[in-house]
């Protein structure tokens, strides 16, 4: 079998199973946190610290009782986890995770495919990640469901807007669109975010919206449509639009620590007299590193803002991060100009 | 080889897709049979080299304007299908419609000189983001100018026709 061919397979299989073991350890991190925000212990009985708390609940999910309502689009209804779970799955393979490994005297990049439209892939998959959400609350066939799918799709609608522009900027910026090349311009010089502060910012506001996270959370507001989308799931399947969502929250940390922190680059690592295949691993424990810090925001966050009202979204959405990301677009051009980096 | 069979694939996908989205009765198996045709057509752009013009079809169309489809659809909650019934005029003029169309589609067919070349793919350089900006902002740009001009002002008319309060 061809090296390259096999060595792409075990890499995806890695990034996989890495992103699932992170998920999965992101519920127990986020109780944690929880409770330590509220002065409470948090979950503490399974195993050393409540190590073993995803393993129980993994298993409790698994073992529960299936519901399937009778009312609903069975087919419908049985996709829209999975396809949900598709789409958070799918963005991992155009991030880089690492520099690049080498066995035998052949270069293996840390990065499944390195495509030359890479962010726009990211958009793509982003923009279609809605539909999981969609089609299983509207399959559900219940107000609350559809009410919960309603909100997910026009609310994510709108912050890709302004996600998009907040990336245009970056892409005039570091002129490419493949996330590899970005990673390495980064080693050279400054990471993204001392050039696009305003871009970074718009990003993460808009990361959070896209996830569905708190103070954005409005598509399964637990006050108002008893659990938005989710409401008729059980099981399993209510399992992978909960799990979905850590993975999604994990990709953006990743998207958001290589697009505008450096990647797996990071101060000084020219300096230290490593070579090789120790920086590359250090590198890489570095960008994990960076992505936990983001998955701690995410949670903080979550922890300490109330949730936003429906029309407050919007109008944050609309007719601030939409006005700002234009006038970021503006600024870079200028930027450029005054820099000298007009082609 | 392995193109072919992807070629092969994506059409009887994108036909099969198309052909089931006309044919179903419910209108969000439509809209969903839809988005699967666009991904089988972005699909043939890849096959085709042209990964910018895939990436671009898959966002606008699969990811925004068919999100909106849906949404309308779910809004108005067009579930149950009233199997309305048409008159054997209105039957007749739409059978006749159709085979005008065939018969239009069958001469374009039959005009076409390489009906043998199955996605031949152009250069594998064509396709990318740096040649198509350079086409569209060097060589094309008065057309390009022109057609956001237009889809400027079928915006401005559509938040006009949309406003409550005519001015």
């Amino acid at each position: 079998m061809d090296p390259i061919l096999l060595y792409k397979i075990i890499l995806c299989v890695i990034v996989f199973a890495v992103s699932l073991g992170i998920a999965a350890y992101m519920t127990w991190g986020e109780r944690k946190i929880a409770a330590v925000l509220q002065d409470r212990v948090g979950p503490d009985r399974a195993g050393p610290f409540g190590l073993f708390q995803p393993l129980a609940d993994g298993l409790k999910m698994f073992m529960k009782e299936e519901m399937i309502p009778g009312a609903s689009n069975k087919f419908l209804f049985i996709l829209a986890p999975g396809f949900f779970m598709l789409t958070a799955c799918m963005t991992s393979v155009v991030i880089p995770w690492g520099s690049g490994l080498e066995i035998n005297g052949t270069v293996y990049p840390m990065q499944i495919t390195d495509i030359n439209i890479g962010l726009l892939y990211l958009l793509g998959v982003v923009s279609i990640g809605v539909y999981g959400i969609m089609i299983g609350g509207w399959a559900s066939n219940n107000k609350y469901s559809l009410m919960g799918a309603l909100r997910a799709s026009s609310q994510m609608i709108s912050y890709e807007v302004a996600m998009g522009l907040a990336l245009i900027a970056l892409v005039m910026w570091t002129g490419t669109l493949s996330l590899g090349e970005i990673a390495r311009q980064q080693d050279a010089g400054w990471a993204n975010v001392v050039y696009q502060p305003l871009g970074f910012l718009i990003f993460l506001i808009c990361a959070f919206a896209e996830t569905n996270r708190a103070p954005f959370d409005l598509p399964e507001s637990e006050s108002e449509l008893v659990g938005g989308y989710h409401t008729e799931y059980s099981s399993m399947k209510l399992g992978f639009f909960l799990f979905a969502e850590y993975i999604n929250m994990f990709i953006s940390s990743a998207v958001l620590a290589t697009l505008y922190w450096g990647g797996y680059n990071f101060p000084f690592q020219h300096e230290l007299g490593l070579e090789g295949n120790t920086l590359a691993i250090i590198q890489t424990v570095v960008l994990f590193a960076k992505i936990l810090i983001f998955i701690f925001i995410f949670m903080w966050v979550r922890w300490t803002l109330p949730r936003f009202r429906y029309d407050q979204l919007m109008n944050l959405g609309w007719k601030v991060l939409l006005p700002l990301a234009i006038a970021n677009i503006f600024f870079t051009g200028i930027g450029m100009y005054l820099f000298g980096k007009l082609g | 080889m392995l193109t072919e069979y992807a070629f092969w694939f994506l059409s009887f996908l994108a036909v099969f897709s198309a052909l089931t989205m006309v044919v179903t009765k419910n209108p969000v198996y439509s809209v969903l049979s839809l988005i699967l045709t666009f991904f089988a057509i972005a699909g043939h752009y890849f096959l085709m080299n042209a990964q910018f013009l895939a990436a671009v079809h898959i966002i606008v169309y699969a990811g925004a304007i068919m999100v909106l489809f849906l949404y309308v659809i779910m809004m108005l909650n067009l579930n149950k299908f009233e199997d309305e019934k048409k008159s054997l005029f209105m039957n007749s003029l739409s059978v006749i419609a159709g085979c005008i169309l065939g018969f239009v589609l069958l001469a374009v067919v039959k005009r076409t000189d390489e009906l043998t070349i199955v996605a031949k793919a152009s250069s594998a350089e064509v396709g990318l983001v740096e040649n198509l900006g350079n086409a569209l902002y060097k060589d094309y740009l008065l057309p390009f100018e022109m057609a956001s001009v237009l889809f400027l002002a079928a915006m401005v008319g559509a938040v006009y026709l949309s406003k409550k309060e005519m001015v």
